[in-house]
């Protein structure tokens, strides 16, 4: 079906994926797992714990040192995206993938849950996108090509409650939806819709995700989030986690594919680790045939980004002294704002990093058999169990959510009087259940409950045969609906944004496509207050509009204050018009070779200054490490903290043609001073003619040393090779073979 | 409700059971909590379980709730709206769709009330 194949340099049009949608089908139905790689062989490395790896990817950025390798942990790695604009979030979607997401997770328009019926249509959304044929055949479509171009399969995944959940639930099964949230307790206590509404319902959402191989996950992570203190809801979550489990069971849901949405419920400066190990246990004690998902905190989340990526590595901590199946991953920004693009790729690089990190680890440790652990975990154990008793005991599901047992801030079976109490004869869609009658029939496939179709000659094994067959068996029967409302939708949005999406144009984004906002990080040498006002100032002399700190941290209440600022700019960036260096050239080995066999070249080089950093110049140098060596140079190592003066000097001794130094120490400029003082000396011995002088360091700017007067700098990520290629250009130069290199 | 913590009271009798038997009442309580809920399915329907119904019959979203609504103001809910669909298609001949399509604008409703006896 995909027949658009991405080149990774190219971009991916939205155009293209929205043409002949109506006739696009899915490919598949059903989840997918990674597959398992144990004994990987990546690099220098074997891995324990890790899947197959990715066709294309980005890996982490120390993967460089590595051959660039990039393994992949074995639980799928969730990425929630939610801009409101369907179209922006493809890009996403495929950045997300490079960086190892397969489990894409689109969050639903605020309201959507009380919309009774399918929306249609690519109106554009707040806080989440609606859901609509058209958007999730779009999305799943672009999945499709992305998947193709990564080499793993993407699982789609989105919203099956509210009052429409099983018109919502049959749509995602024609459409090829891999994954769903459906847990009938999330409407009840959050929602308020009616309960027994909400149930009759999850009966027949369930029973259609069970036919699509649809993987389910619960909602019990919400009473973490919304509980006043987190930690004392533990044994409700199990009790929660636990009927949506059984019930979805008992529906006809496969144990493989429910999964409880777990989290960590604590985050520092709490011991978060002896408080929620226990409850990981315990967890997964009681609910062990099911599906772990592994959340991250987002109770106590804050907007420093290092904050929330801390606690969401200790959670991942917890994940592997246990179990994920899928690890999900919260965007490092989301205490400040709906997911920015880069957050998204953040949370995924910090779950691939933290999980391949960790790879191993239980080979060499185990959990206590006895002690703390185990008692705390046994603790939480017998509150749940006395917890689900005192439902029972209390008449029963209903009865218990009319009384206000859930959401209880208080520690079972304490009780604080503050949980959520829904009357089951209230709530959104309350009246609307009707007792079927002794003829009530639905001539459809997976359909939960009585069914008549006996009365007809129909077969109960198969009631849509009595139709010839509904959507589930024929796909032409599906109605596709393109658009309902002319102002709103995706084409509208794309054709102002064209220029953009056309390369003409360039502006910075962080969720739509040329929204233009940038984040500015600084430290303001003032109090809190004055930090924030002088930040929005400066802002504003910048030309920067709508400008919002979005982040405060003090470093000392007087001295100063940490800001992240984000702004608008409020112009183009024509990308015709950029000077773009040229990538730096190389000469071949073969012209090398023999440039230094033909001209010998003899260097002095060493760490000058009060410096002790001997690993980058010998990188430079050594052959081992493909140094200047390799290609036949003569290199006389002078040592670290070697004085400028003997530097020249040794030149002026060994009759050098070049000088080498490493200057990595960059407190007030000593590195550009060392550097004409390497000049001055040579022009005042009388052999700067004769010598090539050049220097190093991960501070150095190339343009920046040779203002100092000396021939080159090299920065960061230089190596042998590029020292090399200059000495040997420069010889030649100077030797009238290649015309004199133009000033800047 | 306001209570405090009386968990080591109210533990007593759990506190000698084995892991395994912990987890055997858990699961039998969790049934007994969910069993009548999955009752309760098995006996109703809602206007959403009637809409997922016709939208597997090949209706359009945009008719579904109409249907719905012209079966709960005439009492047909009981029977299915997918059966009264099914019904009508069968009494007049015509397509599913053809019926959907009918009635969403209106149409063939007397019929459908006479089809199933005037109703509940």
């Amino acid at each position: 079906m995909a027949d658009m194949i991405l080149k990774p340099n190219e971009k991916l049009d939205v155009r293209e994926i929205l043409k002949d949608i109506d006739k696009y089908e899915p490919r598949r139905r059903g989840w997918t797992w990674r597959k398992p790689a144990p004994g990987l062989k990546m690099g220098p490395f074997e891995y324990k714990d890790c899947s197959e790896p990715l066709k294309n990817s980005v890996p982490l950025p120390p993967a460089k040192y590595f051959d660039n390798i990039d393994p992949q942990p074995l639980p799928v790695i969730t990425t929630e995206i939610a801009s409101g604009r369907f179209e922006d979030d493809i890009r996403r979607m495929r950045m997300a993938a490079w960086h190892g997401a397969d489990h894409i997770m689109v969050i639903r328009h605020m309201g959507q849950s009380h919309i009774d019926g399918l929306m249609e249509g690519t109106p554009q959304g707040i806080g989440g996108v609606p859901v609509t044929r058209k958007q999730v055949r779009a999305q799943r479509k672009a999945l499709d090509i992305i998947e193709d171009e990564v080499g793993r399969p993407i699982n789609y995944h989105s919203y099956v409650s509210g009052v429409a959940g099983p018109d919502v639930a049959v749509m995602f099964a024609e459409e090829g939806i891999n994954g769903a949230h459906q847990d009938p307790q999330y409407n009840v206590l959050y929602r308020d819709i009616n309960c027994v509404r909400s149930f009759v319902d999850a009966c027949e959402s369930k029973k259609i995700l069970a036919w699509a191989g649809i993987l389910q996950i619960d909602g019990a992570h919400n009473a973490n989030a919304t509980a006043r203190e987190a930690w004392k809801v533990m044994p409700e979550l199990i009790v929660q986690h636990a009927i949506n489990s059984l019930f979805s069971e008992k529906v006809g849901i496969k144990p493989e594919n429910i999964s409880l949405s777990t989290v960590p419920p604590d985050a520092t400066p709490a011991p978060v680790l002896y408080m929620d190990l226990p409850y990981a246990v315990a967890l997964r004690d009681f609910c062990g045939r099911y599906k772990m998902r592994a959340q991250q905190n987002t109770k106590y989340i804050c907007s420093s980004t290092r904050e929330a990526t801390v606690t969401h590595v200790l959670d991942m901590l917890i994940s592997k002294l246990t179990s994920a199946d899928i690890q999900s991953t919260i965007t490092p920004d989301e205490g400040r704002n709906v997911p920015w693009h880069i957050y998204n790729i953040e949370a995924c690089d910090n779950a691939k990093q933290t999980l391949v990190g960790l790879d191993g680890l239980m080979d060499m440790v185990e959990l206590k058999k006895d002690g703390p652990l185990r008692e705390m975990a046994r603790e939480i154990k017998e509150r749940a169990c006395l917890f689900m008793e005192e439902i029972v005991e209390a008449g029963g599901y209903f009865e218990a959510v009319r009384q206000g047992f859930f959401v209880d801030s208080a520690k079972y079976p304490e009780r604080n009087g503050d949980g959520i109490a829904r009357n089951p004869e209230g709530g959104v869609g309350y009246g609307y259940i009707f007792e079927r009658e002794e003829d009530y029939m639905a001539p459809v496939t997976a359909h939960y409950g009585y069914n008549n179709v006996e009365q007809y000659g129909g077969d109960p094994e198969n009631p849509s045969a009595l139709i010839g067959g509904c959507t589930f068996e024929d796909r032409s029967k599906i109605v596709f609906i393109d658009e309902l409302d002319e102002e709103d939708t995706v084409n509208v949005r794309l054709e102002k944004v064209k220029k953009y999406l056309d390369g003409e144009a360039l502006k910075p984004e962080v969720e739509w496509c040329a929204d233009g906002t940038i984040l500015l990080t600084m430290c303001i040498p003032a109090n809190t207050r004055t930090a924030e006002a002088a930040a929005l100032e400066i802002g504003k002399k910048m030309g920067l509009d709508q400008c919002e700190v979005i982040s405060k941290e003090v470093l000392q209440d007087a001295e100063g204050t940490r800001i992240e600022m984000k702004g608008k700019v409020t112009f183009d960036v024509d990308p015709t018009t950029l000077e773009i260096p040229p990538e730096p050239h190389h000469l071949d080995d073969a012209t090398l070779y023999k440039e230094f066999q033909d001209h010998p070249m003899v260097v002095v080089c060493g760490t000058v200054g009060e410096d002790e950093h001997s690993v980058g110049l010998r990188e430079i140098i050594n052959i081992k490490h493909g140094g200047i060596e390799k290609w036949g140079i003569k290199v006389n190592y002078l040592g670290t903290s070697v004085p400028v003066e003997k530097l020249v000097d040794a030149a002026i001794e060994l009759n050098a043609d070049a000088i080498l130094a490493s200057t990595i120490i960059s407190h007030d400029n000593i590195h550009y001073k060392n550097m004409k003082r390497i000049n001055d000396l040579a022009v005042e011995k009388g052999i700067r003619d004769k010598v090539i002088i050049c220097a190093g360091g991960t501070q150095v700017i190339p343009e920046d040393a040779r203002q100092t007067g000396i021939d080159e700098g090299f920065g960061r990520d230089s190596h042998g090779i590029d020292v090399a290629t200059f000495l040997a250009e420069e010889a030649m130069r100077r030797r009238g073979e290649l015309p004199p290199r133009e000033e800047k | 409700m306001k209570r405090a913590d009386d968990f080591a009271e109210r533990r007593k009798h759990i506190a000698n059971l084995s892991d395994e038997e912990l987890y055997n009442r858990f699961w039998d309580l969790t049934a007994q909590v969910v069993d009548p809920l999955l009752e309760l399915g098995r006996k109703n329907t809602t206007p959403s379980v009637e809409r997922a119904v016709l939208l597997r019959m090949g209706i359009s979203s945009l008719d579904t709730q109409k249907i719905v609504e012209g079966c709960m103001d005439r009492h047909l809910m009981g029977h299915g709206a997918g059966h009264v669909v099914y019904k009508v298609s069968k009494d007049k001949n015509i397509s599913i769709r053809e019926a959907g399509e009918a009635l969403a604008r209106g149409e063939y409703w007397d019929d459908a009330v006479a089809l199933f006896k005037g109703g509940k």
